[in-house]
């Protein structure tokens, strides 16, 4: 490899940098999803019967939440190889 | 399998975005699209073999179409849409989840091992040619063109300097996010989950075939995360095949509803 394309090499910091990004945007949804499943613990303990309507209102929050890291993977992707 | 030869250098290669990008099998079709074709036929076939000889008492594999048909129809279809308006969608609920989880389930199959919805195309067209359409078209049918505006838009018993602010909002979310995360939602889990079960099996191999003596047991750690995320994945594939539905259901109900 010439002496040009190393320096080109050293300088291209894309990938650690939207690594670093995506870390940083994946500490949102995982105290989102920690809060939603924190609930429906709370929720099962006062009253068991209640235990599957929880749950089933959990899983559909936890998707709204979960897309948000998964957005964040994706644009790690396509941040990495531009 | 780009991977594989690029490190016979020596070098592992970690799997990126180019892992799905498949070359066409002849005349121009890629696998993606025989994928989906199979899909078809066998959601198809499963239910129309189900509906045949049709008895008050169920047989065990009509039983079994019959508890999927009802979660669509009232997990999924009545309690979003409603009770009184929600008949006419059952069909649309019902196929969209269970299309949505044959596909994603591929991802698992060992022969087939491509999650169709992994290629942004498939899950953009099913959100944004059938269900944001049909939004549009249900509520200006319910309500009109401007009453359909208004009634997305302006949300009832909001003062008036507030709405300045909300309006905008509402459309970016409503005509904008919606459709497309409704899309990038079972895209981003189907690829990210299959990305995964890719590079822990990579490193497995390459940690079997490639590395020095004392790194070559590793690759059964590598090979058990392998596994349990395939768990993991199995879980993820029908949690988002039923979120895409239940989501339909929540936008038709929203263009549907009257206020309150």
């Amino acid at each position: 490899m010439s002496a040009i394309q190393i320096a080109q090499d050293v300088i291209n910091v894309n990938k650690g940098l939207s690594l670093i990004g995506y870390g940083l945007g994946a500490i949102g949804p995982g105290v989102g999803v920690g809060l939603i499943f924190a609930a429906v613990i709370n929720g099962t303990a006062r009253q068991p019967e209640a235990q599957s309507k929880l749950m089933a209102i959990a899983w559909q929050t936890f998707v709204l939440v979960e897309v948000l890291a998964l957005i964040g993977l994706v644009l790690f992707f396509i941040a990495s190889s531009a | 399998m780009r991977a594989l030869w690029l490190a016979e250098g020596g070098e592992f290669v970690p799997p990126d975005a180019g892992a799905f990008d498949l070359p066409p099998i002849f005349w121009g079709i890629t696998k993606p699209m025989l994928l989906l074709v199979l899909s078809v036929i066998i959601v198809a076939v499963f239910f129309l073999m189900a509906s045949r000889r049709l008895k008050i008492v169920p047989s065990r594999f009509t039983f079994v179409a019959e508890s999927v048909y009802d979660f669509g129809r009232n997990n999924i279809a009545r309690d979003l849409i409603g009770s009184k308006e929600f008949k006419p969608y059952v069909p649309l609920i019902v196929t969209m989840f269970t299309f949505v989880l044959v596909n994603n389930v591929f991802g698992l199959i060992p022969i087939i091992q491509f999650p169709t919805m992994a290629h942004i195309g498939f899950p953009l067209a099913l959100s944004l040619l059938i269900v944001y359409p049909l939004w549009h078209f249900i509520g200006i049918r319910k309500h009109g063109f401007v009453g359909h505006i208004k009634h997305q838009l302006v949300p009832p018993g909001v003062p008036k300097p507030v709405l300045v602010l909300l309006v905008p909002v509402e459309a970016f979310v409503k005509f904008f996010m919606n459709p497309i995360t409704h899309a990038i939602r079972v895209f981003a889990a189907m690829f990210a989950g299959h990305l995964i079960l890719i590079v822990f099996t990579l490193a497995g191999e390459y940690l079997l075939i490639e590395a020095g003596g004392l790194l070559k047991p590793i690759s059964v750690v590598s090979w058990a995360f392998a596994i349990a995320m395939t768990f993991v994945e199995a879980l993820i594939q029908v949690l988002q095949a039923y979120i895409f539905a239940l989501l339909a259901a929540n936008y038709i109900g929203a263009a549907l509803s009257e206020d309150h």
